[in-house]
């Protein structure tokens, strides 16, 4: 028994089989029925954009981890996550080169300048687009139309004729444009509830397809990776919101509460980015108010704002308030009843009181 | 009815090692016993014997001194010495060394009690102190202490049958073969504390000791079996108080301030013994498991048998262990020296192989899940407890309330970034105090 080796350490001295590799895992194996329905719709540019993009993100982030003699965090595979989700939530028609650099944004300037993994405020996906969305307009809202035969060619820009001949508008972007002016003459029809169901429509590479991102949303919930709080509670309000305040002429139009849910990546946002860790809320109370704050602000957007879409600075606005958040919604402590907070909430009350007479007195 | 508590988790139970192993005598008894004369919270007891005295089994070896409990002689022989040795806890602890000469002779007040109906209360109570009854489920507070602080206060009684650590199934084995010890046991404490009901909870793993527990007592309706739904920490204290009677006890305050007491189901065995058998706490049931032991048993050994001994009874180590456990995989202690003794709350040794060993990261990096806070049953945040406690800002860490964690464990178990969270807690605590001390 003298040569025995044995380690010694803190209980406990168990671990749950789940690590984040395996969460960053799980999270990408859930993206793979959007992908496919991408690919599906807008061609294998989508899937290359979708390479590069994870390449250059995991070498920003190995390269400023090397340059500032960090730990080199490849392992854990956020960074291919933020890679995917940017190609994601561009349009398919975006040059490779306007993407590296939405990936150098969210990456080093995002994410690590702030401390990397499991500090940064904003989501690095979301924040890359915005940035790109202020930079270049005009390509980040140049839409593709669906089917094969509009397909993007794979060439590093694509040319003015194939913009010319195979792009349109996305269904809120119609809905958008009517409201302004009614002069494109593009009517609501041209996407029926069906196609923006399985995601036959114009948009962004990932947030065409409801029933994808859907069906990637209930493989996380069932893992256990997201917890339903924040997609449900973001997208019951918009579905509150939109029902009650349908734009369709009429209230209580369930058809026209289905296109405001299915449009505009809300699943995408709801079930991959607001449910980011790190920019989300961490008290069970704290999801929900930033689930509904984050609908609130989409449909806010989307009738009120100047962009025909709202899921991205929803978003991003509520990621900014999670410290906030989190703060006002401290768990109640364990054995403290409503009574003994009111009890020492008047207490309090009184000491107060009593010092302000005593210096007045 | 499956009774629930806020959070926790459910790890891989592993109980099926040793669950069907019936409790047996050690084979081959001890050639000597180490005694420490500190086995329960309080102050450690005094050592009354001296080297050269013999000592006969169930005879006092050692005085209260304060809060606390005697302690008696678990095998009968000379007294090889008093001095510290090595304990679970890591420190050396005043301990008396029995050299057993294999007679077993009895104590001659070790005898059963006639007409135990004729007991008072504060003489059950007496006799459980004098029988050296503590907790043995883990923290060891002295029963006596605990009933006549109850006194009057309590309304429920609790029996703590939960086991909701992974491996052990040392409770699990008693409430089937010794059923009947825990409803006399039971029995005792509601005439104690002059009660005529009390609850039995027990995790729903283990159906067959409820039904058991159930057919023994017939139509008798003073005591109640309820199976609960197994999760860690069921058998924390609080947990099992929430989850039966769905009080929540606040912060810095006992069971009996919300009317409950808690016993563990050994200690009611042990309790029955002490009254009706007239048996002193020398013995218990531990069990020996893990998947580096070759043979997981459930063993009734006396007090002060060493570590070594035991994982000898259990076939020895099989291939190179890699952790040694005292208690069960969430709150245990990792043990290095084998010749430490058991004591009176050691309910399991674990003896780890390699592959049951936790995972760790040599950078782990908090990506903000919140998992913890999603399974702590104190309701606290340790993501945030982390954030700070890193920084060493121990003020923002008390006021997130670190003082109310009782370090279940079941942050870290969860984490996916395999941070230290416990262990970082434990000292943020400790630094805690100590500022306060210096106040």
């Amino acid at each position: 028994m003298d040569e025995l080796k044995l380690s010694v350490a803190s209980s406990p001295h168990a671990s749950h089989p789940v690590g984040t590799q395996s969460l960053m895992r799980d999270v990408l194996i859930a993206l793979i029925p959007a992908m496919a329905m991408g690919i599906y719709v807008f061609g294998f540019r989508a899937l290359i954009q979708t390479i590069v993009s994870v390449i250059f993100c995991e070498i920003f982030e190995w390269g400023y981890c090397k340059l500032m003699h960090k730990p080199i965090p490849c392992k854990d595979l956020s960074a291919a996550i933020t890679g995917v989700l940017l190609v994601f939530v561009c349009p398919v028609t975006l040059p490779y080169w306007t993407i590296i650099i939405g990936d150098f944004f969210a990456i080093v300037i995002v994410k690590q300048l702030f401390g990397g993994l499991g500090t940064n405020f904003l989501n690095p996906a979301l924040a890359g687009r915005a940035f790109l969305m202020l930079s270049y307009p005009v390509p980040m809202t140049t839409w593709a139309l669906p089917g094969k035969a509009n397909w993007a060619p794979l060439g590093m820009s694509v040319g003015q004729e194939y913009i010319d001949a195979s792009t349109g508008a996305t269904p809120l972007s119609i809905d958008f444009m009517k409201n302004a002016d009614d002069a494109l003459n593009l009517t609501t029809s041209q996407f029926s509830l069906g196609d923006m169901f399985i995601g036959n429509i114009g948009g962004t590479v990932g947030e065409v397809s409801a029933i994808a991102l859907l069906i990637g949303g209930i493989y996380l919930i069932c893992r256990g990776v997201i917890r339903p709080r924040i997609p449900v509670a973001y997208i019951a309000t918009v579905a509150v919101l939109t029902l009650i305040f349908s734009r369709s002429g009429g209230h209580f139009d369930f058809v026209w509460m289905l296109r405001e849910i299915f449009a505009g990546g809300l699943f995408l946002g709801a079930f991959f980015m607001a449910t980011d860790y790190v920019t989300s809320p961490n008290t069970p109370k704290g999801e929900i108010i930033f689930g509904i704050g984050a609908g609130l602000l989409v449909v806010f957007i989307r009738y009120f704002g100047g962009y025909p879409e709202g899921v991205c600075y929803s978003i991003l606005v509520m990621n900014i308030c999670v410290w906030l958040i989190d703060k006002a919604t401290m768990p109640a402590r364990f054995g403290v009843t409503k009574e003994m907070r009111a009890a020492d909430k008047a207490a309090a009350k009184a000491a107060k009181k009593a010092a302000k007479e005593g210096s007045e007195a | 009815m499956k009774q629930l508590f806020y959070g926790g988790v459910h790890p891989a139970e592993h109980k099926e090692l040793s669950e069907h192993k019936p409790i047996r005598p050690l084979n081959k008894a001890p050639a000597e016993v180490v005694i420490p004369m500190s086995m329960h919270i309080g102050a450690p007891c005094k050592p009354v014997v001296t080297k050269g005295d013999t000592v006969m089994i169930g005879q006092v070896i050692g005085e209260t001194a304060g809060l606390g409990a005697p302690i008696h002689a678990s095998v009968s022989g000379t007294v090889k010495a008093v001095e510290p040795r090595p304990g679970t806890g890591g420190v050396p602890t005043m301990s008396v060394v029995i050299e057993n000469d294999f007679q077993n002779t009895m104590h001659p007040d070790c005898k059963p009690r006639e007409n135990v109906d004729a007991l008072t209360p504060q003489e059950i109570i007496d006799i459980i102190r004098d029988a050296g009854c503590t907790g043995m489920g883990g923290a060891g507070f002295p029963t006596h202490v605990k009933i006549s602080s109850a006194v009057g206060k309590a309304d429920t009684i609790i029996i703590n049958g939960a086991e909701c650590e992974p491996y052990i199934t040392a409770d699990h084995r008693l409430m089937l073969e010794h059923g009947e010890k825990i409803i006399g046991g039971v029995r005792f404490i509601m005439k104690a504390l002059q009660l005529d009901h009390a609850y039995i909870g027990i995790e729903n793993n283990k159906m067959d000791a409820v039904a058991h527990l159930r057919e023994l007592l017939g139509d008798a309706k003073d005591v109640t079996v309820k199976d609960l739904r197994t999760r860690y920490p069921q058998g924390a204290e609080k947990q099992l108080i929430q989850a039966i009677t769905g009080r929540e006890v606040p912060p810095g305050k006992l069971p009996a301030d919300v009317g409950c007491c808690v016993f563990n189901a050994a200690t009611t065995a042990a309790i029955y013994d002490a009254v009706q058998n007239g048996l002193p706490l020398f013995q218990r049931v531990i069990t020996v498991t893990g998947g580096a032991v070759n043979d997981p048993v459930n063993l009734i050994a006396p007090l002060g048998t060493s570590f070594a001994h035991l994982i000898e009874e259990a076939g020895g180590f099989k291939g190179t262990p890699a952790r040694v456990i005292a208690g069960g995989p969430m709150m245990g202690f990792a043990q290095y020296d084998m010749s430490v003794p058991m004591g009176k709350a050691s309910n399991c040794i674990l003896v780890f192989s390699k592959d049951e060993m936790p995972k760790a990261e040599a950078n782990p990096t908090c990506i903000r899940c919140a998992r913890c806070v999603n399974v702590c049953p104190m309701h606290l945040t340790p993501v945030f407890m982390n954030m700070y406690g890193k920084e060493r800002r121990w003020s923002e860490v008390e006021e997130l309330r670190i003082m109310d964690c009782m370090e279940c464990g079941c942050c870290q178990y969860i984490c996916p970034a395999r941070i230290p969270l416990v262990q970082q807690f434990r000292t943020a605590k400790f630094a805690i105090r100590q500022a306060a001390a210096k106040k």
